[in-house]
């Protein structure tokens, strides 16, 4: 071996501002809660709807970053996304109903054991059609994006249409298990319990994630995946083992998503996960394709603006999400926090 | 000739309508460096691709030891010991150096006496250990390219123009670095057009042109015979 060369690495510090830049996304939620603040003018009323904005925010989260990891590493446009949320939420709300021993009565543990068991439930189907929808749907057409549109959205007709054969065609409605309903007073702010549950349980799965991608050799795979799929096979891992892993994953917490969102709405139909999925692909849009965090950050955003402004101008509401999307991306063409480059 | 590692016979890739392999025959000597020399477009770049299997051949052999690993996924192929730094360095930009180095340790924890080669070899890596790769200049990112494929002890290295673009004291650092690991007795099949580097550095010539090898020998015969290098790829070593 040779002694090491002359060669003396310099990195030059970035000015403060290019530094700043991955901060700025993140600084936008103080940012929107202060001018929700504002807006609101009501004390008590603005942390009602900023804890509605954050519970609403989680849900789309966990539903969101399954996508964006699939569209990030596997190029996939899945419209079928808004399926798993669909059977999610209908097998879970199946298991809590055959469980209403456990959720009727107001014993906090036993109610906790019973959502735990509908949501184990709800992973494990949607996880398993999961599979089956990227072994038959999804893997002829990989790499062609007009083909994965047309036949995800018929994947997703045919998923919706054998939850109305499965469930019956009717929505169903659904109560809470018994220590989650109602509310509680904090500064004479009313904050529905369920709602706090809901942030809590959004902020645990965002921590996992990221446990689990910072911090593990099958996250390195994934994240280096979504940058580039043709060097991780060349280093010697089979990208397509990685593509079923993560394509189970993101139906599974699109399934968790579909039973924290039932019991969000308390009323499921064979249609919902279809119509939550405007905001899905406005999230995974605005947070840039393939970036975990991004999602997180878009979902918070979305869940924050929605209430606020339904709050101050309901009509309103509808646009203000994609209003949001069209001026992040006049700022930031490739999302705010984007792992891929298009 | 000593006994090959590396034989490809009447090897033809296709990208999608478009014949770019039209029969490479071509052995690479065991433990030696061979430069696969050539013009822009006469294939070089898909031949490292198509043995590393990122590019499937419709027709030939790649034998590897005598294992025909044609057709292989590139997954299976890296695992036999097949190395590759590409041409555009394929570094994970939003990983960090260690991330990058981790990931190309495919067969567990990296060797902690070859990183310490690698970082006397590169210096830069350890500086940079915890920073992500995309901060790092073009020069320290071919390093890390590089160093990925020398964190394991490979039976083949697939390496595609590292001088490209870089400064010339960056080159005389992967100069020493490719010595280094040519001296520990690895294989290396290089596409180079630095000519003075490939003449440094190379035991074996093959050159390309129109997706076929049309000249194979020993290096030293192609960089003294400046007629041999006008005739097979119109230029003169000389005077590069």
């Amino acid at each position: 071996m040779t002694a090491a060369p002359d060669h003396t690495p310099i990195m030059q510090r970035p000015p403060l501002s290019v530094r700043m830049q991955p901060w700025i996304p993140v600084l936008l939620i103080p940012a929107l809660v202060i001018t929700g603040f504002i807006a609101v003018g009501n004390p008590t009323s603005w942390l009602t709807l900023t804890v509605s904005g954050l519970a609403m925010g989680m849900m789309i989260f966990v539903i969101a970053s399954g996508m964006t990891l699939i569209f990030g590493l596997m190029d996939i446009i899945n419209f079928g996304h808004g399926a798993f949320i669909s059977f999610g939420a209908f097998v879970g709300v199946s298991v809590l109903i055959a469980l209403g021993g456990l959720t009727g009565v107001p014993s906090l543990a036993l109610n906790l054991l019973a959502l735990l068991a509908a949501v184990l439930a709800a992973m494990a189907v949607t996880g398993a059609i999961g599979w089956g929808f990227e072994r038959v749907i999804v893997r002829p057409v990989y790499g062609a994006h007009l083909k994965q549109i047309l036949v995800t959205m018929g994947g997703l007709i045919v998923a919706e249409q054998l939850i109305q054969v499965i469930w019956g065609p009717k929505e169903i409605h659904i109560a809470r298990p018994e220590m989650l309903k109602g509310a509680i007073t904090i500064l004479g702010a009313t904050l529905e319990k369920y709602r706090l549950v809901a942030v809590v349980f959004g902020a645990a799965v965002f921590i996992a994630m990221r446990l689990v991608l910072r911090h593990t050799k099958i996250g390195l795979i994934v994240r280096a995946g979504v940058e580039n799929r043709e060097m991780v096979q060349a280093l010697g891992y089979r990208i397509r083992r990685v593509f079923v892993g993560v394509f189970i994953a993101g139906s599974a917490l699109a399934g968790l998503g579909g039973i924290m969102w039932a019991l969000y709405q308390e009323l499921i139909t064979a249609h919902m996960g279809n119509e939550i999925m405007v905001l899905v692909f406005i999230v995974v849009i605005i947070g840039g394709l393939g970036s975990v965090e991004g999602a997180f950050i878009g979902a918070l955003l979305v869940g924050l603006l929605q209430n606020y402004v339904a709050f101050i101008e309901p009509k309103a509401a509808l646009v203000s999400n994609i209003a949001l999307m069209v001026a992040i991306l006049m700022w930031r063409p490739q999302g705010m926090s984007p792992v891929i480059k298009v | 000739m000593s006994d090959p590692l590396l034989s490809l016979r009447g090897v033809k890739t296709d990208i999608a309508q478009y014949h770019i392999l039209h029969g490479v025959d071509l052995d690479v000597p065991r433990g030696q460096v061979t430069m696969l020399l050539g013009r822009n477009g006469a294939g070089k770049t898909t031949t490292l691709r198509t043995i590393m299997g990122l590019w499937q051949p419709h027709t030939g052999d790649i034998l590897l030891d005598g294992d025909n690993i044609a057709r292989q996924p590139p997954a299976i192929i890296a695992r036999k010991g097949v190395a590759l730094v590409p041409e555009d360095m394929g570094i994970f930009a939003n990983l960090t150096v260690e991330e990058n180095m981790t990931l190309a340790a495919v067969s567990g924890p990296i060797d902690k006496t070859r990183l310490e080669w690698i970082f006397a070899v590169f210096p830069p890596l350890r500086t940079f250990w915890k920073n992500p790769a995309g901060n790092l200049s073009g020069g320290q990112k071919q390093m890390l390219s590089t160093a990925r494929a020398m964190i394991e002890e490979r039976r083949l290295y697939l390496i595609d123009e590292p001088s490209k673009g870089l400064a010339p004291a960056i080159v005389s650092t992967l100069a020493r670095a490719l010595r280094d690991l040519k001296q520990a007795g690895a294989t290396i099949l290089m596409v180079e057009q630095n000519f003075k580097l490939a003449k440094a550095l190379g035991d074996h010539a093959a050159v390309m042109d129109d997706g076929r090898i049309i000249w194979t020998g020993a290096m030293a015969e192609l960089a003294t015979d400046a007629g041999l290098q006008e005739r097979l790829m119109g230029l003169s070593m000389e005077h590069a």
